[in-house]
């Protein structure tokens, strides 16, 4: 079996899983015995300055998995993340300088509130959330990430679209000096990604600002990205500047480049296989040099919530 | 040292080599050999001691590291192969050719533990997931019809074989310029967007090819022209 060599990341850097799932009672506990001593950092908003800060007051959420998160170490260190570079540790590696701050989204198209915000008043209106997801990559493999986020449905709604909007597009930072990927054409950048509103106002799909209790990392995606787990992972679109409500479906990176392989949906399907592998099965990051691999789900083992979005529509033409 | 020679040179020639010569032959037997074959184990090696977390690491995703490493070193062994040929024409080091079957073997040996890896722990032995991606994934096709041949090219890579097949012998081997061109394919086919690497494989590829293109051209014009010249000149 595997020998496991400590992290670049001391583990006392990272709070561990057991303390971090067991944390409410431990503050809990903390309040009840030191009182105020505890609270403050209980009670802290969002720091984005410091990397790796822990993000405050977060709630659980009955939409989390309990299956057991991945590794800090797993989840922070083999990305998919081309503007960092292609390899699966790249952006670990050239990630790592990045700033994510001074950081503004800007909202435009069909809605009434558009305009450009600062990162953090984006977030500000909304509550922080513990979602720990199953990920399904489309190269067949998977982890289990225990992201903090906020909710899209309740962003969306906060930002009145009207009756024109039918999808929602977003777009990562497109800044060559900043993201070295971004000097090679391994993309057509920026790095583009959509949803119908439906999906978008599905109460699983969240905008993610942390991960593990954490800011999170610039590998995965800081200071905010999408999480969507019933999609493949690439639908989970990083870094993003951009929000556009449109009335056409939008242009996403994958299906531009190779549109016979890659979706709009994107939805996780084991019965429709990649046209060079197949998607029955996934390989959970993690398992072991031994383990087998397991099958994959449909919608990812999502479909409770949301199998009705998609009633009536071909899903092996709609992939 | 002479009666080896035997085997593998003509005698009219073997009489005609110097001490010299022979001197380097058996230096490349004694000592080169086996030094070259313990440097062309190294990657193996390391894939072992990476698991073990002694002299790095295979990552989050171990089982696709080691089969994407067997694979990577499998496709510069048989690069490595295919350059003995020209090298040793571009600089006359005809020792390098006694390193060309270690080399081929080197390659069979990491394509066999690239496909391996893919068949024990990537599929976990589940014969049909197995059946299904040889048949329905033309790249995992491509790769296995190469693995066949290459296993051709093994079987047969004994001096008594290389005897017994005699001219047939010379036209089988050839088929390494076609293991080399799937191998490649197999590569560019089964990445997701960046083809960087695949390309420098097959740029490098068609250099080697090209070399023995341009030379066996080369050759058949002075073959030409010396038949021409003959007859003037008596």
């Amino acid at each position: 079996m595997l020998i496991r060599r400590p992290p670049d990341i001391r583990p006392s850097d990272i709070t561990s899983e057991e303390n971090y799932l067991n944390r409410r009672d431990f503050i809990r506990a903390g309040a009840v015995v030191g009182g105020s001593i505890l609270a403050p950092s209980a009670m802290a908003a969002i720091v984005p300055e410091a990397h790796g800060a822990k993000l405050g007051d977060v709630a659980r959420s009955k939409y989390s998995t309990d299956e057991a998160p991945n590794s800090f170490e797993d989840i922070s260190t083999y990305n998919n993340y081309y503007e960092f570079g292609t390899g699966k540790a790249d952006p670990y590696k050239n990630a790592q300088d990045f700033e994510p701050r001074p950081w503004t989204l800007t909202v435009e198209g069909h809605a009434e509130k558009t305009g450009t915000f600062d990162f953090d008043d984006f977030v500000k209106p909304f509550d922080l959330e513990e979602r720990i997801y199953r990920m399904r990559c489309v190269e067949a493999w998977s982890m289990v990430i225990p992201w903090v986020g906020i909710s899209l449905a309740e962003v969306v709604k906060y930002l009145r679209p009207t009756s024109k909007a039918k999808f929602v597009a977003f777009e990562t930072l497109n800044d060559p000096s900043r993201m070295p990927g971004q000097r090679r054409r391994s993309l057509d950048w920026p790095y583009r990604e959509g949803l119908t509103i439906a999906e978008a106002t599905n109460p699983l799909s969240i905008l993610a600002v942390g991960l593990y209790g954490q800011v999170l990392p610039n590998q995965n995606g800081a200071p905010i990205r999408l999480v969507v787990p019933w999609k493949y992972g690439f639908k989970g679109i990083k870094g993003i500047v951009r929000m556009r409500f449109t009335e056409k479906q939008p242009k996403t990176s994958w299906n531009m480049a190779q549109a016979r392989e890659y979706g709009f949906y994107a939805n996780v399907n084991p019965r429709v296989d990649h046209p060079r592998w197949s998607q029955a099965r996934e390989r959970r990051i993690g398992s072991g040099l031994f383990a087998s691999k397991q099958p994959t789900l449909m919608f990812n083992g999502y479909g409770e919530e949301v199998a009705h979005l998609y009633k009536g529509l071909d899903l092996r033409r709609n992939f | 040292m002479a009666k080896r020679l035997h085997t593998c040179t003509k005698a009219s020639t073997c009489a005609a080599i110097s001490k010299k010569h022979l001197d380097t032959l058996q230096q490349v037997r004694r000592i080169w050999k086996p030094v070259v074959f313990l440097v062309c184990l190294i990657p193996a090696v390391l894939v072992v001691t990476d698991a073990f977390e002694l002299t790095g690491r295979l990552g989050a995703n171990p089982v696709e590291e080691i089969q994407d490493r067997f694979g990577i070193w499998a496709l510069r062994f048989i690069m490595v192969t295919l350059a003995v040929t020209p090298i040793r024409r571009l600089t006359g080091w005809n020792w390098l050719a006694r390193f060309r079957r270690m080399f081929g073997l080197f390659t069979f040996f990491y394509v066999l533990m690239h496909f391996l890896t893919w068949l024990f722990l990537d599929q976990g032995l589940l014969l049909s997931a197995i059946l299904e991606d040889i048949v329905e994934r033309p790249f995992i096709t491509i790769g296995f019809v190469a693995l066949l041949l290459l296993s051709a090219l093994a079987a047969t890579s004994t001096n008594g074989m290389r005897r017994h097949l005699g001219r047939r012998w010379q036209t089988l081997h050839n088929a390494t310029y076609v293991i080399a061109v799937l191998g490649v394919w197999h590569y560019w086919w089964q990445v997701k967007k960046d083809i960087t690497e695949p390309l420098t494989y097959a740029v490098i590829l068609a250099v080697l090819l090209g070399a023995r293109l341009i030379w066996s051209w080369v050759h058949k014009k002075r073959r030409l022209r010396a038949a021409h010249q003959t007859p003037q000149r008596s």
